[in-house]
């Protein structure tokens, strides 16, 4: 039952997802005439910068090599200093101009209009993301990982925290990055203006799978976030039959790093799994989530994500079954 | 001998090259053949070459790790390399060519050069340079001695922690990493006092600071940047041993180290760093380039200046690389604006350039095509780096491959580009024979178009947003098609490389013969033999110009003598002068050929190899050995004037 907002029509679609060309939330939106205004002057220097040492090149028909030991003529030192004054000049101007730009869009984004109302907490971890959405009400504290879901319109405060060494949250068509650091709180805000499945990244190197550690934000209307929300409070349903067989042995096997809500299971070393079938992805954005792939990475974690820190478990194929049986009722 | 030789007014005569004096100053000044003189020189032209070649034996090496990940990244989701190995190998790459290669090259250049170029015999401190060499050697075995067995480097060449840190980092890999980069600190710091004094004491009579090639300046302040920039890393990577081997808490954040303390550390050596390594090779430029144009460079003072103000600057941007680490908007942006700002110093540079092919009459040298192609590829790099100066654009491309094309435009295109132009310039001097051209404009045109088809779509896969440092990548992501050019363009530019190697091989047995100065250049090392003789100079040159072997072309009177001068044979011998106006005001006494150095390094070496097996015993016996060398080096010496008996009037 994954949100309609699945088929929306944003950068999901895009054939590049993490470019930052493009923008679809008001931090990106303020950041990217930025980042087009400086791309095209430097374009634009290097294309002048060219023609004028092609046109240097050939202004006067070029010498052949000369001979060894030849003497030929040169010119007199004096001459050329307004080259300097008027290139540097002009260099400078353009240089001025655009840090007041900088600094006035920095002005623009660094805190939001409004006060966000809602506070989501990220956890940087080797290689995957914690996500609790925080609340004074602690029955109202819930976790998830590595899909993050804000309503639109409204800025979201993240609080970035370092579970273990640097990785950095990045969600390009958003806003731009902040480090999770360990041992310090930084902040970010996001504001979605539509709709819409947002990929995001780490982007600082940290460790062997940096390079399977992404996210994806879900922008959802208020009201269909809403609903989200008060789905993931809940415990998931008691499983019955083979699941409920599945459930024990997987308390036994997976219950020390991994948690469900409302079970015995209330490891914190992985991912929450508590809604693990309302993700589109598992292991951090690696493989679809499917009964399938699910197995397969359950089976053998290692050989798809070499280094990752959950180690393959010692199950019958019995208890395999079962595990498998339970996981897909946690919906 | 009596102190009096120092202040004694020595004669003046006229060069001959084939004169009684010639050949005591040959066997006053020439390396003893065999191998124990091949180990003991302190002639900085051997060891300016051995610089060079072992600089460029550390790039080959390094390229080829590239070539062997950029097999590995050609297309999606490809399983060459594991993860382990990947990140060794661009780790270990970053390590080779910022640290064993970019750095190294220059100072084998300069090296060379520098005595020749400023008229002198020797550096001021011809043992330390050897010194310098050594340790540079020994760090870079010790470095890649873990790559060879398996524990190279693995968390970039910034190595931040935690990362780093034992608990996530257990092997050795970070040890030798931290060990080997102290080691080779020793050295780059030796290396630039070195020049420090060389320059401010060495310069022939007459070469007042107005008058010294740009190189110098380049070199110059980039060794005044590293005597300050050193340290921090050193520094930094001592504190990391000591959290790693003795249980310190700098970086540990659980007992309440810092994270960011690294970073801040490493990068107030890093960006200074990135200048040290392209100033000297923009000095190449400002003085080869002119060679070609037939004219002097334009705005000779303007470039100087601003070389040193690129420095000063250089060292108030580093938290640029740090804008995504949660620190307050306000200090960012002071730094963003610097980092915007340093752009001025740099565009003097490129307009100086210009005009000067602009108002020259251009002879196109493959010397030539690399120093004025450098001009396109500098700006490149530079207005790349703009964009990463302005904060919230930063935000967005940081850490992203626009970034690997930033940073390679600088490194190959304001490093290696002049560093091949400036070896087809000096080769002749190098060795008395020229580079063959027409290899020559095979050699460019493969490295041009090369390397901007393997990077220049780097800035666009950075833009479609592909993050840095990861071993694969899945499809779908826009990246793919990039990716495939990025890495047939770095195989053509590895080409290019190989056909400069080819032709430096070729030539340098059976090049064409090039006299003294077969561009018709003007400054004084052009006035001596190619190669020159251990003494550089038969009589030590006087300066009255920029610009000595130009003079009657220019309509400058034509004062500077390049070809009469001091007569300076009691033994070793140079002229010390003043650090302004180049007055000669003392004799200097140089040290012979000595394994001092060799020792020093050797037994320091022991000591850090000692260090990383905790093999105290060793640590011990090596430190004793370094002591003993050092006691050896400056054990006074008559023919030093170091002795009572030999001050005594």
């Amino acid at each position: 039952m994954l949100p309609s907002v699945c088929v929306a029509k944003a950068v999901a679609a895009s054939s590049a997802p993490l470019n930052y060309l493009t923008s679809f939330g008001a931090k990106a939106d303020a950041t990217r005439p930025l980042t087009w205004g400086v791309t095209l002057i430097s374009l634009a220097v290097i294309i002048i910068i060219t023609l004028l040492v092609a046109g240097a090149i050939w202004r006067r028909p070029g010498l052949a090599p000369m001979a060894p030991g030849a003497r030929i003529d040169v010119g007199p030192e004096s001459g050329g200093l307004s080259w300097l004054w008027i290139g540097v000049g002009i260099s400078s101007l353009v240089l001025l101009l655009s840090i007041v730009w900088t600094v006035s869009v920095l002005a623009e984004i660094s805190r939001p209009g409004v006060k966000p109302a809602l506070t989501i907490e990220v956890t940087g971890k080797q290689w995957w993301w914690q996500v609790r959405y925080l609340s004074d009400d602690p029955s109202r504290i819930f976790a998830t990982a590595n899909e993050i879901h804000i309503p639109t319109g409204q800025p979201v405060l993240f609080k970035l925290v370092g579970g273990d060494v640097i990785h950095s949250f990045w969600v390009p068509a958003l806003a731009g990055k902040t480090d999770t650091i360990p041992g310090q709180t930084n902040e970010t805000w996001l504001e979605a203006r539509e709709p819409g499945i947002y990929r995001g990244q780490c982007t600082e190197y940290c460790g062997l799978e940096h390079a399977h550690m992404s996210l994806v934000v879900i922008a959802q209307s208020p009201s269909d976030f809403a609903a989200w929300e008060a789905h993931q409070i809940q415990s998931p349903a008691m499983p019955v039959g083979q699941a409920a067989t599945g459930m024990s042995d997987f308390n036994m096997h997976c219950g020390s790093c991994h948690a469900v809500r409302g079970t015995a299971a209330a490891g914190i070393l992985g991912p929450d799994l508590s809604h693990l079938m309302q993700r589109t992805t598992i292991a951090a954005g690696t493989l679809p989530n499917d009964p399938g792939h699910l197995a397969q990475w359950i089976s053998d974690p290692q050989g798809i994500k070499p280094g990752a820190l959950m180690q393959k478990p010692e199950l019958s194929g019995q208890e395999f079954a079962a595990i498998n049986a339970y996981l897909r009722t946690l919906q | 001998m009596t102190a009096t030789d120092y202040e004694r007014a020595p004669t003046v005569a006229i060069e001959d090259r084939n004169s009684a004096l010639a050949e005591k100053l040959q066997a006053l000044w020439e390396t003893e053949p065999g191998f124990i003189g091949w180990l003991s020189t302190v002639d900085h032209k051997e060891i300016g070459i051995r610089y060079i070649v072992t600089a460029f034996a550390f790039l080959i090496a390094g390229g080829i790790e590239a070539l062997v990940f950029r097999l590995q990244l050609a297309w999606p989701d490809r399983h060459l390399l594991g993860p382990e190995q990947y990140d060794q190998l661009f780790s270990t790459h970053g390590m080779t060519m910022i640290f064993l290669y970019a750095g190294p090259v220059l100072s084998g250049f300069s090296n060379y050069l520098w005595p020749l170029l400023l008229g002198a015999r020797d550096m001021a401190l011809p043992r330390l340079n050897a010194l310098s060499y050594w340790i540079y050697l020994c760090a870079g075995i010790f470095l890649y001695a873990a790559f060879a067995i398996g524990f190279g480097p693995n968390d970039g060449w910034f190595n931040y922690v935690p990362y780093a840190a034992r608990a996530y980092n257990g092997g050795p890999n970070i040890d030798f990493y931290s060990l080997g980069m102290i080691l080779l600190g020793i050295s780059t710091t030796v290396g630039s006092i070195n020049f420090i004094v060389t320059f401010l004491r060495m310069r022939a009579p007459g070469m007042s600071i107005n008058r010294v090639p740009i190189l110098a300046w380049g070199t110059l302040t980039a060794s005044a940047a590293n005597i300050f920039a050193i340290p921090a890393v050193s520094l930094a990577f001592f504190l990391l041993w000591m959290d790693r081997n003795a249980g310190t808490h700098f970086f540990d954040v659980p007992s309440g180290g810092q994270p960011l303390l690294w970073q801040h550390l490493f990068w107030m050596f890093g960006h200074p760093w990135v200048y040290a390594i392209v100033l000297p090779a923009m000095g190449m430029v400002s003085d080869g380039l002119p060679v070609f144009c037939r004219r002097p460079l334009v705005g000779y003072t303007a470039v100087a200046l601003g070389t040193v103000a690129t420095m000063i600057l250089g060292f108030g941007v580093w938290v640029h690389h740090m804008f995504a680490t949660g620190l307050p908007s306000v200090s960012l942006s002071f730094f963003s604006a610097a980092s915007i700002i340093i752009a001025v110093p740099s565009a003097i540079g490129v307009f100086a350039w210009i005009a000067t092919i602009w108002l020259g009459r251009p002879v196109f040298t493959t010397a030539f095509l690399f120093f004025a192609s450098f001009i396109v590829l500098f700006v490149i790099g530079g207005v790349s780096g703009y964009m990463t100066g302005s904060l919230p654009v930063d935000w967005q491309l940081t850490d992203t491959y626009f970034v690997v094309a930033h940073l390679h435009y600088v490194l190959i295109g304001i490093n290696v580009f002049p560093v091949v132009g400036a070896t087809y310039f000096w080769f002749p001097k190098f060795t008395g024979r020229m580079l063959d051209e027409r290899m020559g404009r095979w050699n460019f045109w493969t490295m041009f178009v090369g390397f901007n088809l393997g990077f220049f779509p780097m800035h666009i896969s950075g833009l479609l947003g592909m993050p840095r440092r990861i071993y694969t990548y899945a499809d779908g992501m826009g990246w793919d098609w990039l990716n495939l050019i990025t890495t047939v363009g770095s195989f053509v530019f590895a080409v290019g490389v190989l056909i400069f190697i080819v032709n430096v091989v070729v030539s340098y047995r059976r090049g064409r013969v090039a006299g003294d100065n077969p561009w018709d250049a003007p400054t004084l090392e052009w006035a001596t033999t190619s190669p020159p003789p251990p003494y550089n100079f038969v009589v030590i040159p006087t300066v009255a110009s920029r610009h000595p072997l130009w003079e009657d072309r220019l309509g400058e009177k034509s004062e500077s003598q390049p070809h009469a001068g001091l007569v300076l044979d009691h033994g070793r011998e140079a002229v010390g002068t003043d650090p302004l106006d180049a007055e000669p005001d003392i004799i200097l006494k140089m040290p012979s050929d000595t394994l001092a150095p060799l020792a020093l390094a050797i037994a320091t070496t022991f000591v850090f190899v000692g260090l990383l097996g905790h093999w105290w015993w060793m640590v011990a016996v090596a430190a004793i050995a370094t002591g003993a060398a050092i006691v050896v080096w400056l054990w006074p010496r008559p023919e030093l004037g170091e002795t009572a008996e030999a001050r005594n009037v």
